[in-house]
């Protein structure tokens, strides 16, 4: 426990802090304000808050859909371990499924193009590079989303909404003024929960690309493997540093709005 | 909690967990602001509809011909008249190698957490806000991150006791942390673990057969159900693996890939089929919870 998650975490950070003599030094932490590190970071928060907004949205639609189904129904026990495969299984897995599926020989890609003549590469092929990792990742943030938010909208209790129609309240009313606010948080929680998932997630983006590095959890990679960045070994720590920081924030909001939410999950 | 167990515990071990964290089906049926019939459908195949075309173009691309278009099971025949034997042997390693892994991650999960778990649970309830946030901290450090500290920590392991691929098996027992202590600890929420050892202790059991003949059976939806997520999450693993040029069955499809993808497509299909389905089996486990079932002879486990 402590040698394989404490100490390894404790080196990840404090490596950022040392050049390769050991001396305590900024240089490396500095190395955090290189454009193109600044870039990755900017291109790693556009993509999370893009696809962990989608994936918000999106989840929260299916979990509205599935909220009429019995809870120990078939349909549910489906779609609850489909949703554990794609949201914890997948990364190597998706990268291959949407290469054949948009990939430039992929079923869709050959459909748009032989039925509609659409070239969806018409300006050169995106699925390799950050565009290209939208969908993919919209692939596990949605079921992801379903994971964590279906609980919150299963625990609104019945007797709201009937209690809402009994004082002469509109179906929008119910969904404005009462399941609303107290989703609220929830939806919040679960949407930065997306976020951090997104954030530090690895294998699909590696898998899609082998070139580049455009995120920083790729960076980390070719800062980790590369051997021609000689005397920036640790750069790959202060990355560490950097991502640790962004997950604090995003994990303490997380906690922070799950504990307001769980007042109504009694 | 509130169910009061005969003495006899030892035998039906399914009914101590009869309580859930969440709220029972009670009348779920009705649920006055769910969607009507027509809007679920739309919804819901709208969105299906979107999780179904990869699949669709995984297969679709499995079966293809080659260059001269065409579909055929060649490939999927190809593959099982011992096509494993020849270039895709390295597959088979790498599958074995994850099983393994996949054990060992098991084996240290259930032999050192369910006993801490057990312990805090009934000696120390204090320190169960503390247990807690260790085993879910894992969850707020991206596997990239902590491959950069494991790096380090390998090597030195390396030296000392080779660089095997079973030595994963402790960076994974950390990655599997929180699903495993989710699925254990809501078991043991709902199982009055105290009472149960109390009695047995009175009746003049000693510590070993309270835990396996009376914890243990009680348990065993939340130790299975936390065994097979671990099980899942290191098939799935890539991250750790890759970054430190170990070789488990993520790793060797991203190599296969690269030379033939029909085949990887093949064993990504197979694999994520498997992970479904044991992911099926633990929602069962968990929905049987609530049914009736017929009773079992003493003895939980044989």
């Amino acid at each position: 426990m402590l040698l394989f998650l404490v100490v390894p975490t404790l080196i990840a950070v404090g490596t950022g802090f040392f050049d390769t003599s050991g001396a305590f030094t900024l240089d490396t932490v500095a190395a955090l304000g290189n454009p193109v590190v600044l870039g990755a970071f900017g291109n790693s928060f556009a993509l999370s808050a893009l696809t962990s907004v989608i994936g918000a949205l999106v989840g929260a639609i299916a979990c509205y859909g599935l909220l009429g189904a019995r809870p120990d129904g078939a349909l549910r026990a489906v779609v609850d371990s489909l949703s554990g495969v794609l949201a914890q299984f997948g990364g190597v897995m998706l990268a291959f499924a949407f290469v054949a599926t948009i990939g430039i020989q992929g079923m869709v890609t050959l459909f748009l193009r032989d039925t509609f003549g659409v070239d969806i590469f018409a300006d050169g092929v995106w699925l390799y590079e950050l565009p290209g990792l939208v969908l993919p990742y919209l692939y596990f943030q949605v079921p992801l989303m379903f994971i964590t938010f279906m609980p919150a909208l299963q625990a609104l209790k019945p007797t709201w909404a009937e209690a809402n129609a009994t004082l002469g309240g509109s179906r929008a009313t119910y969904w404005l003024r009462i399941a609303g606010p107290v989703l609220a948080p929830s939806f919040l929680g679960s949407l930065l929960l997306l976020f951090a998932n997104a954030f530090s997630s690895y294998a699909t983006a590696a898998a899609l690309t082998s070139q580049g590095s455009q995120i920083v959890p790729l960076q980390i990679r070719s800062a980790l493997t590369s051997e021609t960045l000689l005397g920036r070994e640790n750069l790959a720590g202060a990355l560490a540093l950097g991502m640790i920081l962004v997950m604090v924030v995003v994990m303490a909001g997380y906690s922070a709005l799950q504990a307001r939410a769980a007042r109504w999950q009694r | 909690m509130t169910v009061v167990r005969e003495a006899g515990a030892t035998g039906d071990g399914t009914r101590g967990v009869s309580r859930r964290g969440r709220p029972g089906p009670v009348a779920r049926g009705g649920v006055a602001h769910a969607p009507s019939r027509a809007v679920r459908a739309l919804l819901l195949g709208g969105i299906g509809l979107f999780f179904l075309i990869p699949v669709v173009a995984m297969v679709e691309f499995t079966l293809r011909k080659g260059l001269g278009g065409g579909h055929d099971a060649s490939r999927w025949i190809a593959l099982a008249q011992g096509g494993l034997t020849g270039q895709y042997r390295q597959v088979l390693v790498a599958l074995g190698n994850s099983v393994g892994l996949a054990v060992g991650t098991v084996l240290i999960v259930l032999l050192l957490l369910v006993p801490t778990l057990l312990l805090v649970h009934i000696r120390f309830p204090r320190l169960r806000r503390v247990m807690e946030f260790v085993c879910i901290l894992p969850i707020s450090i991206p596997a990239i991150v902590l491959v950069v500290g494991l790096a380090p920590v390998y090597s030195l392991l390396s030296r000392l006791a080779g660089s095997g691929v079973w030595t994963l098996a402790f960076a994974y027992g950390i990655t599997v942390l929180p699903y495993a202590y989710r699925a254990i600890q809501a078991n043991l929420d709902g199982v009055d673990v105290r009472t149960l050892s109390e009695a047995a202790r009175t009746l003049g059991a000693g510590w070993g057969s309270v835990l396996f003949r009376v914890l243990v059976p009680n348990l065993r939806r939340g130790i299975l159900a936390g065994a097979f997520i671990a099980v899942a999450v290191v098939l799935g693993e890539f991250t750790i693996a890759s970054l430190l040029s170990r070789v488990n069955l993520q790793t060797a499809l991203v190599v296969v890939s690269k030379a033939d993808p029909y085949t990887a497509v093949i064993f990504s299909l197979l694999a994520l089929t498997f992970a479904f389905l044991l992911l099926l089996l633990i929602g069962c486990l968990g929905a049987e919870r609530t049914r009736p079932r017929r009773r079992r002879p003493i003895g939980g486990r044989p």
